[in-house]
């Protein structure tokens, strides 16, 4: 037995010297969210030849991407990220507390509160728009069926929520009995409640359920791409809401690493032209449009956008609508 | 009990004595034999072959491209490096972990046996969760691994670790039934020859259990390469670098690149279906061997 624990301990001794040995060039990890995988892989080419024009010698740029809220998990549990660039603020705040890796005040270290590219809630809707969808008033309709994720569970599905809230609030001039009773009979015209974004995609493209699937710009654009513009197509209503995934670099990750230099430059090229005209080639909204191609910016129309700053930030709007017995409570009960 | 199982399944050594131990109409033999072809067919067979069938719907060209892009190729290797790693871990911990049940009279035995037995019962997201409990950055020890600059969850020993753990029933499982049922007997005989403890175990106890630990290696094999969720849970997923081939289909399947999920999909299947090739090809090169340990040595 003492041999066969030895070696044992000597197999995982072993695997932790070959692990521990890895590369010692500089080594950039960008913890992001799920749909951004193609714009990074051609921004970290882009940064490369960037820094190496500087006169800086090669860096090597890996993505983590999975689900916005895992992601921040993974941080906090100690996934070594130099940058996140998130979905939300909420799961860069989470790093903060929980690690103190991120300074509190993160969100004012970079210019637009640490986005620098933004997207909406739009509208996916089967070929021809068989329905006739125009506006969030449309969903209420007869017969028309919503896919939508829980806001409870999942961070995209708050965007929607109050983007709907935003569109009642609108049409019936702050009348909260009235929004409330537009926004619950909105939920009611939801057949399946995912838990994630991800779901709903599915449902809605996969498994055919559904008249609209409520989705992020940038996110519909992708599906469009992938999937086939014969099969679907984008309506904007004329009021949603702006949408800032966060950006942010992890000093306490990066002073260990000595890569802080070379962590904010990355992110500095994030809202440089290059940057910018590259988040917009891959459906964000940049937030310099000049420095984009007018081409990629017309499949941005024109609509009003209020941010969620309108509902008091998500410091007071999460547990407001959200929070156990919170509005979305109040107004949804399933299977009604 | 098991090894049984899989040699009643095995073609290799039909009796020429055998009479059939029931006297069924050939209606009901055949019922029941459709039902299970046509079980397997649906369940196992249509599921296998829409793999394929997907993953070559673009063309061989493309089929090839998803399989050697670079993140693909690193996912193909690093699921090789921690198979390579937790299967002879978990031979040797197997075995030693049957070998301690089967011979030996301890207090805790059963409770041993119960231990052995919880990777099966634990979710595998479970499994993952308790390695980043342990030495995530959270947790007691994580801040002396962070300072020692030791890497254990998001990096390559994480993803061995959760593996080891998830694929540790499957040899030890296969031998204790084996060898409980075989006694004592042959060490004792071997013993009292003269020969050593070290000798005894290569040349009596290993030989009486080989198939046993070579079909627990075989499926811990098979598992260790397509686990997911314990993996999925410690990985990070940083591309090129801890992804290992199913967390890779996942994201794949996720980006919408169906046609390169079912690719890379297609590839664990076919090393699947190579592990059974190998398991079948030996149950066939040494079917006298088998007959004769069958028959009780």
């Amino acid at each position: 037995m003492t041999f066969l624990r030895r070696s044992l301990v000597g197999a995982v001794g072993a695997t932790l010297i070959f692990v521990g040995s890895a590369s010692a060039q500089t080594t950039l990890l960008n913890v992001s969210y799920d749909p951004t995988r193609e714009l990074y892989k051609e921004f970290n080419s882009a940064f490369s030849a960037h820094w190496k024009e500087l006169g800086n010698g090669p860096v090597t740029i890996r993505m983590s991407h999975g689900g916005s809220g895992k992601q921040a998990r993974s941080v906090i549990d100690g996934l070594d990220a130099d940058v996140v660039t998130l979905a939300l603020e909420a799961d860069i705040d989470a790093i903060a507390e929980n690690t103190g890796k991120i300074p509190e005040d993160w969100r004012a270290d970079l210019p637009n509160n640490s986005s620098p590219y933004t997207s909406t809630i739009v509208f996916l809707v089967r070929k021809d728009n068989p329905k006739g969808i125009k506006d969030w008033g449309d969903l209420t309709r007869e017969g028309v069926e919503v896919i939508t994720p829980n806001p409870k569970t999942s961070g995209g599905a708050r965007w929607n929520f109050l983007a709907a809230w935003a569109y009642g609030e609108k049409a019936f001039g702050g009348d909260e009995e009235k929004v409330r009773e537009f926004v619950g009979d909105f939920y009611r015209h939801v057949p399946v409640l995912d838990t994630g974004a991800r779901g709903s995609t599915t449902t809605f493209v996969q498994r055919g359920i559904g008249d609209v699937l409520l989705a992020w710009e940038n996110e519909a654009f992708l599906s469009l791409e992938e999937l086939g513009p014969d099969e679907f197509e984008i309506v904007v209503p004329s009021i949603s809401i702006k949408a800032e995934p966060p950006v942010t670099l992890v000093p306490g990750n990066t002073e260990t690493k000595d890569t802080t230099e070379v962590a904010k430059a990355y992110l500095d090229y994030l809202y440089s032209d290059e940057g910018q005209k590259i988040s917009a080639k891959h459906f964000y909204r940049p937030s310099n449009p000049s420095a984009a191609d007018p081409a990629d910016l017309e499949r941005f129309p024109d609509l009003e956008l209020v941010t969620v700053d309108d509902f008091g930030g998500w410091k007071e709007a999460q547990p407001y609508f959200f929070g156990d017995g919170g509005v979305f409570d109040k107004i949804y009960t399933p299977g009604n | 009990m098991v090894l049984e199982a899989s040699f009643d399944a095995a073609p290799a050594a039909p009796a020429e004595t055998w009479t059939p131990p029931t006297s069924e109409r050939p209606l009901v033999k055949w019922t029941l034999v459709g039902i299970a072809l046509a079980f397997l067919g649906f369940f196992l067979f249509l599921p296998l072959v829409a793999v394929f069938v997907e993953a070559l719907r673009g063309g061989v060209g493309i089929y090839f491209d998803a399989i050697t892009e670079p993140d693909a190729v690193a996912a193909i290797r690093l699921t090789l490096i921690v198979a390579a790693i937790a299967v002879p871990c978990n031979l040797v911990f197997g075995l030693a972990a049957a070998w301690a049940i089967a011979k030996f009279r301890f207090p805790g035995k059963s409770l041993l046996i119960t231990l052995i037995d919880l990777p099966f019962s634990v979710s595998p997201v479970v499994s993952g969760l308790v390695f980043i409990l342990l030495f995530g950055s959270q947790s007691l020890i994580g801040p002396w691994l962070i300072s020692n600059g030791i890497e254990i969850v998001f990096a390559i020993p994480g993803i061995v670790l959760a593996t080891i753990f998830v694929t540790f029933p499957f040899v030890a499982r296969e031998l204790i039934p084996l060898m409980q049922e075989q006694g004592t007997g042959d060490e004792e005989a071997a013993l009292s020859l003269g020969a050593s403890g070290w000798q005894t175990f290569l040349y009596v106890t290993l030989p009486n259990v080989k198939w046993a630990l070579l079909y627990g290696v075989l499926l811990c094999n098979a598992r260790a390469m397509g686990e997911f969720g314990a993996v999925s849970v410690v990985s990070g997923h940083i591309r090129g670098l801890t992804n290992t081939m199913p967390l890779h289909v996942e994201i794949l399947y996720n980006e919408y690149s169906f046609q390169a999920a079912f690719a890379v999909a297609s590839l664990l299947a076919l090393l699947a279906l190579i592990t059974l090739s190998i398991k079948s090809f030996l149950e066939w090169r040494f079917a006298d061997g088998l007959k004769a340990q069958r028959s009780g040595h």
